[in-house]
């Protein structure tokens, strides 16, 4: 499915400093029921943000109006578990573009690249750094700048650079999809096939 | 160049690799269930593209079935229509699809190997991060996203940048009571949750290599649990013989074909690795978890770790023993259960319910544990009755349910109510997993039957000791 291209990203962001965020807390399972892509951010950490009567939990961050921004910033090994693309079409529903933490879950990382979110890790010092700027200034402004993978805290002017590999950050960059490509080189696939001994 | 098994399956199957990008992989077999899927057929639709190989996918229902009454229209019209979309999205590109009642239906990583499907050499995706269970046959299994199960159906391919390599090796002898799930919680504990993520493993040595093909199933399933991307086992004659025959399986010439090349499928001599750790099988006893990732898994016998003892951050650790209502330092062995759960596509096999079987018979379900008795499959629903076990079951107070995921995931109504314990030989332990609220403790079929009949954690090597 085709998303928003993904250049400079300048914005707040919302702080989560905890470990391990898992996708059954980005969006319950009971929330897969779907058979489309539409509503998932309404549920985006459901149980964390609302109580069993769907009344707001008052210190979940999300529900704090002090905090806002197309930046999650979540603690180290965000997005571990099952494999459900709901959790990345959750964040992007919701309204964020890039995910920041210090490390990141293989699946849920390559699920984001997939669908438009851009994952960004960077270090534990780096992290930490983002947390103290936000805590002294929730409005902290960092950019996100994809061509030169670079993050930035503006208000410091920390910055650091981020890893992605050249054909994500093209595809990211012109909002294009792996199916672009892979359907672009069809016969070469069937070939293939044939080759095979399954 | 020497290589390992991950080496040799994967780079057979690179239809061409892209500089600074990932490779283009071909899968050999796709499967797929109702909750992934929708927006990968719509997507196929929308582009009107259509499905390359159908012959290659199969698609069965599980994480949303109920296991009672599966006879009757399902009650949920959310999930009743999901079934209905996999059906229609099945039959409108000539997909298998083992729906709801029929008979090879089951949770699709415990009816791909019953069939066949699953084999040595091959690659097998599904919109599932437990896919990993496949690499129990030396197969690269491992689990993709919903825009990657379109990519399969449209191209057979998915795009992916080679895993490191890791290997883990066990020697020695598993000590009494300690099953295949404890092995698995156990190396989870050492790694951690994120401790193999970037990585495929490979399981070597004397325990690995002495274990059942259902054992290692489980082991491999598990390893997304520690953030591999999949693991692997070298196949040998135990596998072999476990697939001959099988409905999917090569027959006549093309068997001794595939297992000329099948038996080259082992790591070489001098392969190297990224990573690899050594662990000794006497260390392990029947593991426990008592957090809330799979992680967090300890000895039965011991006690919870102090928060200054364990890697990763102290406030992570509190929140996660608050939400257990449990205590730094605090035994394990009879904290209350509620709830018993035994299936899963981690422990819902044949072997599973035997060794659950081995400790209650002749004994009784403690009356306030609700217990939920889910098998993998009809396959293994059948066995379960041909072997005289269901007979066990019910003379100790127990039902049998009909296939599904089930309480492993809550989708459907098997749900763990708020602030009830539930020992559960499933694959995760996270907040709310098995029913918003739900407390989960991880274990294997034996620590489950023994806490199913006292009613608290129960060091099971109790009851084995005394069948004998």
């Amino acid at each position: 499915m085709a998303y928003d291209k993904f250049i400079v990203l300048k914005s707040s962001a919302v702080p989560m400093p905890i470990e391990n965020v898992d996708t059954d807390q980005i969006i319950p399972a009971r929330f897969l029921k779907a058979t489309e892509r539409k509503g998932f951010g309404d549920n985006l950490f459901r149980d964390w943000r609302y109580n069993p009567d769907n009344t707001p939990k008052k210190d979940f961050v999300l529900n704090n109006d002090t905090y806002s921004g197309k930046i999650l910033v979540g603690g180290k090994n965000f997005g571990s578990g099952s494999s459900r693309e709901h959790a990345a079409w959750a964040v992007y529903d919701y309204g964020f573009r890039c995910v920041i933490s210090s490390f990141f879950a293989d699946i849920f990382r390559n699920n984001c690249l997939n669908v438009g979110v851009l994952p960004v890790q960077v270090s534990a010092g780096f992290l930490d750094s983002i947390y103290t700027e936000i805590e002294k200034d929730p409005n902290t402004q960092i950019e996100v700048n994809l061509p030169e993978e670079k993050v930035t805290i503006l208000s410091t002017g920390e910055s650091e650079k981020f890893d992605i590999n050249g054909y994500k950050k093209e595809n990211m960059l012109n909002g294009f999809d792996d199916i672009d490509y892979l359907s672009s080189m069809k016969s070469e696939i069937e070939q293939f096939a044939a080759t095979l001994p399954f | 160049m020497s290589k390992t098994l991950f080496d040799k399956v994967w780079d057979s199957h690179v239809v061409r690799s892209l500089e600074d990008g990932p490779d283009v992989l071909f899968i050999d077999r796709h499967l797929v269930h109702e909750v992934t899927s929708p927006v990968a057929f719509q997507g196929i639709k929308q582009r009107n593209a259509t499905v390359l190989f159908p012959a290659r996918t199969f698609a069965t229902a599980d994480h949303n079935t109920p296991t009672i009454n599966q006879h009757l229209p399902v009650e949920d019209p959310l999930s009743a229509n999901q079934l209905k979309a996999l059906e229609e999205n099945a039959n409108s590109y000539g997909i298998s699809h083992w729906g709801l009642g029929h008979e090879k239906n089951g949770i699709v990583h415990v009816v791909g190997p019953e069939y066949g499907i699953t084999q040595p050499g091959a690659t097998i995706v599904c919109g599932d991060s437990h896919t990993s269970t496949h690499g129990a046959f030396g197969a690269i299994a491992f689990g993709i996203g919903t825009s990657e199960v379109e990519m399969v159906l449209a191209t057979q391919c998915i795009m992916q940048p080679k895993a490191k390599k890791m290997r883990i090796n066990i020697k020695g002898e598993l000590s009494f009571g300690v099953t295949p799930k404890d092995v698995a919680l156990y190396i989870i504990s050492r790694l951690t949750t994120s401790g193999a993520t970037g990585y495929f493993v490979e399981y070597a040595g004397e325990v690995f290599e002495k274990m059942s093909m259902e054992g290692r199933m489980t082991v491999c399933n598990l390893s997304i649990e520690m953030g591999a991307r999949g693991g692997m086992i070298a196949p040998d004659e135990k596998t072999f013989e476990y697939i001959k025959g099988r409905e999917f399986t090569p027959k006549g010439a093309a068997w001794d074909k595939a297992m000329e090349y099948w038996k080259t499928l082992k790591t070489d001599d001098d392969a190297v690795f990224d990573k690899e750790f050594n662990f000794d099988a006497a260390d392990i006893e029947p593991m426990i978890t008592y957090g809330t990732n799979p992680g967090m898994g300890i000895g039965i016998s011991k006690n919870i770790p102090n928060a200054a003892d364990i890697s990763g951050g102290a406030s992570t650790y509190q929140k996660s023993l608050g939400y257990m209502d449990f205590h730094e330092g605090e035994e394990m062995i009879g904290k209350p259960v509620d709830y018993v759960f035994i299936g899963s596509c981690t422990n819902g096999r044949i072997e599973d319910f035997r060794a659950f079987a081995s400790i209650v018979k002749g004994r009784k379900k403690a009356d306030h544990v609700t217990a939920w008795l889910v098998p993998g499959s009809h396959k293994v629903e059948s066995a379960i009755k041909e072997e005289g076990i269901l007979q066990i079951l019910e003379d100790a107070g127990f039902e049998l349910r009909e296939p599904g995921c089930s309480a492993c995931l809550a989708m459907n109504d098997d749900k763990v109510p708020a602030g009830k314990y539930a020992v559960s030989t499933s694959n995760r332990n996270f907040e709310g997993r098995q029913g918003p609220g739900s407390r989960t403790l991880l274990a294997s079929p034996y620590s489950a039957a023994a806490a199913a009949v006292t009613g608290k954690v129960t060091d099971p090597r109790d009851f084995l000791k005394n069948n004998n």
